[in-house]
């Protein structure tokens, strides 16, 4: 096994098990924690794959951000220390539902690129390039190149841009006239 | 060199270098009290430990007074009862302290501290490989929240959870204008490598050609450093001492220690995006000389942090909020915008200016 291979496993032991304590527990606030080491387990594989920007937008966007805005409203809607709940509400089904089609695209996806069958069951794709390239630049790069993803780039940034004014006009206390 | 030679390379030299940052907080705490003091028209701890210079027939001179205080205090924080409260969350509790200075550490990863000397290629660096410094930077500080929440919720207590709630509400809105901000430099170097940045300081410093970003640079780490004018999250007169309550020993050390190494460490980025870094005069012929200018560079940075202390009021919660949100985060976009457009400019030829 080389090193690479050792830090792979000791990643995904971090990040499964963390993410099976975010399902399990019944605290909400260590929950959240473990989301966030969960969250910190995939940066790790970022790295390993060398593409540091997006370890370093992962910590800063999902660890920094999404995980501590998660766990503020914790902090600000649920009694101190008191923090049980139930695993499971109303919608369970349904997010097992969602969560098994997910996997099974998942799986599917692993099975058809690299497994020996895979030509069969998708015969014209070709595999996807594995060389590491100068990751970031062609992302950066392909962000604002008309031929590539500048249109789905903006509509992200239009999209984030209404939920943020959507979100203000939601708060705004009603006028009394 | 290989990549266990690199690695070891990393461990020896963060080693060290935690180890001088650790001792330039204890310094920076006899900084802090001494110039504190003297601005306020006290003196300050200037007895632990002196150097006594005899004079004939009177009484000695006695030079660097307080010199030992920094060791007296750690004894002192050492021998006191570590103890934990009866209904607090135990592992939430002994986490916040450790997530605190974690961090605090890490940010000293990707600093350059001089050009190549003891063997570095390009410049002396715990990690020099790292070439999206600025964004590990931003990464790690806003893990940083995290020691200051979770020990607030952590202690079961209303001041402590209080403070906790003002401390990520503030570095949240303030990380905004910060990271928009450093963007700057960024785009002026072309480069989110410190070092890259550093060397494309040559022509002139970059708070030179970026005014505005230095100073909305400087009041966000005051922000993301809790520190006065911004410090209502520890406001000793409402929260006693906000989200560290319910601390004491060196677990209440270790929060103490993560805030002075944050001042150490912002105050070398502050040096590296905008004063030059470790350029200076001769540099090129002596690289160690580097080492002598960020410590300069730093040290002024902690006064004026310290001076600004001195000097300001704390500022209300609603105020806060509003001049993060209202004035700095629109001039840091403004900011952001212009700047982007001059380059632009300056690249296609339709304006001169000197980049």
């Amino acid at each position: 096994m080389t090193s690479q291979q050792v830090i792979f496993i000791i990643l995904a032991v971090i990040t499964l098990a963390s993410g099976l304590v975010v399902v399990t527990n019944r605290n909400l606030f260590h929950a959240a924690l473990a989301m966030m080491l969960s969250f910190f387990g995939v940066a790790g594989f970022y790295v390993l794959l060398e593409a540091p920007f997006l370890a370093a937008s992962q910590l800063l966007v999902y660890i920094g951000a999404i995980s501590i805005l998660i766990i503020f409203a914790i902090m600000m809607t649920r009694r101190l220390m008191s923090t049980d709940e139930s695993p499971f509400n109303s919608q369970w089904i349904a997010a097992l539902f969602g969560t098994l089609l997910i996997g099974g695209l998942i799986i599917f996806v692993i099975v058809s690129v690299f497994s020996p069958f895979g030509d069969i069951i998708i015969a014209n794709s070709a595999p996807p390039s594995l060389a590491v390239q100068e990751s970031t630049v062609l992302l950066g790069r392909s962000f604002v190149d008309p031929d590539q993803y500048v249109i789905p780039f903006e509509i992200a940034s239009v999209l984030l841009l209404g939920a943020l004014v959507g979100s203000i006009a939601i708060a705004r206390p009603e006028k009394e006239s | 060199m290989t990549l266990g030679q690199i690695a070891l390379r990393a461990l020896i030299a963060g080693f060290i270098m935690s180890l001088v940052v650790i001792t330039g907080f204890a310094y920076t705490t006899l900084l802090e009290r001494r110039l504190l003091a003297r601005l306020q028209a006290r003196i300050g701890p200037n007895r632990a430990g002196y150097i006594p210079l005899p004079r004939k027939g009177k009484r000695e001179r006695r030079l660097l007074g307080g010199i030992m205080q920094p060791a007296a205090d750690a004894v002192k924080l050492f021998f006191k009862e570590d103890a934990t409260p009866a209904m607090v969350d135990r592992v939430v509790y002994n986490l916040a302290p450790m997530l605190t200075v974690i961090p605090a550490i890490l940010i000293l990863a990707v600093i350059p501290w001089a050009g190549p000397i003891l063997g570095y290629e390009e410049y002396f660096a715990i990690a020099p490989g790292i070439d999206v410094g600025i964004l590990f930077i931003l990464a790690i500080t806003s893990i940083g929240v995290y020691g200051v929440v979770l020990a607030g919720w952590g202690s079961n207590s209303k001041y402590a959870i209080l403070g906790g709630i003002r401390a990520s509400a503030q570095m949240i809105s303030y990380e905004l204008s910060l990271a928009l901000v450093i963007l700057a430099p960024v785009m002026l170097a072309g480069s989110m490598n410190l070092n890259d940045i550093v060397v494309a300081q040559e022509g002139g410093w970059y708070v030179l050609f970026l005014p505005v970003a230095a100073i909305v640079f400087i009041i966000g780490v005051f922000a993301e450093l809790q520190r006065a004018p911004f410090d209502l999250l520890e406001a000793e007169q409402e929260l006693s001492s906000g989200y560290n309550v319910e601390y004491g020993g060196m677990r209440f050390g270790m929060f103490f220690m993560a805030e002075y190494m944050k001042m150490i460490s912002f105050s070398a980025i502050a040096a590296v995006l905008f004063f030059g870094g470790y350029r200076g005069p001769f540099v090129d012929q002596f690289p160690a000389l580097g080492l002598l200018y960020m410590f300069i560079k730093i040290v002024i940075g902690l006064i004026i942090m310290i001076w600004v202390r001195a000097s300001l009021p704390r500022l209300r919660y609603d105020q806060l909020m509003g001049f993060g949100w209202k004035v700095l985060l629109p001039i840091a976009v403004l900011n952001f915008l212009i700047t982007a457009v001059i380059i632009v400019l300056a690249s296609e030829g339709i304006i001169a200016f000197p980049i």
